[in-house]
């Protein structure tokens, strides 16, 4: 009888423990799947901003007709690629054909996990952080390599050896800069990297430490998302459209989000490595003091700090926008040359200087 | 009463509310966002490419040119289809995924046009080949009649259901023609006054089979009338 008690009653515990287990499992999903869902927002944001910018650029309208504004364009491609019939290629290799997108988009994903959006609101505060957005970015050309072969196109091949060789041969210079701004703030962790740049406000950004790392880094960032002054894996004109050729309905849906991913996160990397992450950013100006609110209220620094960031990132989204508006595309020659001869060599000088400034302030 | 004139009454199955919203949404995805494939065979792209353009702007309606059929909902023959373009027009059309929209545009693709008289090489109508949704007349049509038409599509696909669709999908698909490549000894060998006369009897075989099988999808006797 006893003996049953306790069983009983150890049963019971122990599945009092599972259920906490699962609430507080639920309770961890929880911010990610936010996350999830503001990047998904972000993403069609971005969508409408370029069709709008673009727009007006070239002295048109843009989207007018579906939603307010166009607002919902992106919503319905997205819908409309979703109940598209999704096309097989009979001689390719299917299972390297549906693998290639997702890959593509998990490692564009997973960078999300070391940007901080606010004052500590970040899901994971890595020790090694922007290594691991190195390391993870430099998975998706895999992706892309296999979407190329599988499609048994040659449009496809020659534009998934193309973006593989683009990405590979920019990651370099794109490394040497994050790692002189470590060296800055002796830390790899992004939170660590954005409060070094918080004490002189507006001068306190690395962009002024770092100038030309700043262009290297845009420049390599521009050729990582294969935005237009380089998009030469997806050429219209030479290549129909470059590894994305066979692919149809939700699968091309992927590499369109892949792509738009890609620039959200490279703008938001600009902006925690060089444009001060999220601090208000006016010298010898608290925002708090500016507007005479109490700093106890943590949700609402938290808003002010996400929505500092997002600011930042999307002037830098317009700039590449303009950018992919106005510049003509590269040849596959200036490009490697700019990459390796250019690019490379000057990211090693600027390493080298940023060490050594180091060293003698030491 | 005329069903004609009321299609959906005789439609059993698309009566709950949860079909039919998706069914509206589905609709509502498709006609808002048109992905044309850039084709044009003549005089008739030069209107359709003003349309790209700031004056006209057909990004407003959500159109968005694409180069690979594989991504493309829309296809607007502009200009005039001869025989040599009729079989890689057909192809287009086969590889652009369902569900699949044509826009006949301008004369010469309704009925041959200018050509339809006298010509040895014009197909008259594209429809001989591909089924078509909306007739544009014109000679060429101006770019507001191309946006008049993109209208008259986008009520067609308003008052579509799904079911329909995927009833027309089931027939067969054409697939890539099956190239017979095979090894063949080389042919730097030395003897070639050999290989000039006495061809080998497989060779021989396969090609009048292929020369055969690659006809257009329509016989050439029904594209003269």
């Amino acid at each position: 009888m006893i003996i049953d008690r306790v069983e009983v009653e150890t049963i019971n515990s122990f599945s009092k423990l599972e259920l906490l287990k699962e609430v507080y499992g639920l309770i961890s999903i929880l911010p990610i799947l936010t996350l999830l869902l503001g990047i998904t927002i972000e993403v069609l944001v971005i969508v409408w901003l370029e069709r709008e910018i673009s727009a007006s650029i070239q002295q048109r309208i843009g989207p007018e007709y579906a939603g307010p504004l166009g607002l919902l364009q992106a919503i319905a491609d997205g819908t409309k690629l979703l109940f598209k019939e999704d096309i097989l290629p009979s001689r390719g290799d299917i299972s390297l054909f549906s693998i290639g997108p997702s890959i593509a988009v998990i490692s564009v994903l997973l960078s999300f996990l070391v940007i901080p959006l606010g004052y500590h609101f970040v899901l994971a505060d890595l020790s090694i952080g922007v290594f691991l957005w190195i390391a993870i970015s430099s998975i998706a050309p895999i992706g892309l390599l296999m979407a190329g072969y599988s499609s048994n196109n040659k449009y496809s091949f020659l534009g998934g050896l193309r973006a593989a060789a683009q990405s590979i041969s920019y990651e370099i210079p794109l490394t040497f800069c994050v790692l002189a701004i470590s060296l800055l703030s002796n830390s790899l962790s992004t939170v660590d990297i954005v409060e070094a740049q918080s004490k002189y406000g507006f001068f306190g950004w690395n962009i002024w430490r770092q100038p030309i790392g700043f262009l290297v880094f845009l420049i390599s960032s521009l050729a990582e998302c294969e935005r237009l002054p380089f998009d030469l894996p997806e050429a219209e004109e030479e290549l129909v459209a470059g590894y994305q050729t066979e692919y149809s309905g939700i699968k091309y849906g992927l590499f369109y989000l892949v792509s738009y991913l890609n620039l959200l996160v490279s703008s938001l990397f600009v902006t925690v490595l060089y444009l001060g992450g999220w601090n208000f950013s006016i010298p010898y100006i608290s925002f708090f003091d500016f507007f005479q609110m109490n700093k106890a209220v943590g949700i609402l620094e938290m808003t002010m700090g996400i929505f500092i960031t997002l600011t930042k990132a999307y002037l830098f989204l317009f700039i590449s926008i303009t950018i992919r508006w106005t510049l003509p595309r590269m040849r596959m020659d200036q490009l490697l040359n700019l990459g390796w001869k250019f690019l490379l060599p000057i990211s090693l000088g600027n390493l080298l200087l940023t060490t050594s400034f180091q060293l003698v302030s030491l | 009463m005329n069903l004609i004139e009321f299609p959906l009454l005789d439609q059993t199955s698309s009566n709950s509310v949860i079909s039919t919203t998706l069914n509206d949404l589905s609709n509502w995805s498709r006609l808002s966002s048109l992905w044309p494939l850039l084709y044009g065979t003549s005089c008739c792209f030069i209107e359709f490419a003003s349309l790209i353009g700031s004056r006209f702007d057909f990004d407003r309606y959500g159109l968005v040119p694409r180069s690979s059929p594989r991504q493309a909902d829309l296809i607007l023959t502009a200009g005039t289809v001869t025989m040599k373009m009729a079989p890689s027009l057909v192809r287009l059309y086969e590889q652009m995924p369902e569900p699949k929209y044509v826009i006949a545009m301008g004369a010469c693709t309704i009925t041959g046009g200018m050509f339809s008289t006298d010509s040895y090489s014009t197909v008259r109508g594209v429809d001989k080949l591909i089924p078509v949704d909306v007739y544009l007349p014109g000679c060429p049509p101006k770019p507001e009649a191309v946006i008049d038409a993109l209208t008259k599509l986008r009520k067609k696909i308003s008052r579509e259901i799904v079911e329909d669709r995927t009833l027309s999908q089931n027939k067969k698909r054409c697939f890539t023609t099956s190239h017979k490549l095979y090894v063949r000894r080389s042919t730097h060998t030395g003897t070639y006054e050999q290989e000039l006369l006495y061809q080998s009897p497989s060779t021989l075989d396969i090609s009048s089979e292929t020369f055969l099988k690659s006809k257009s999808p329509v016989p050439s006797y029904k594209l003269v009338n």
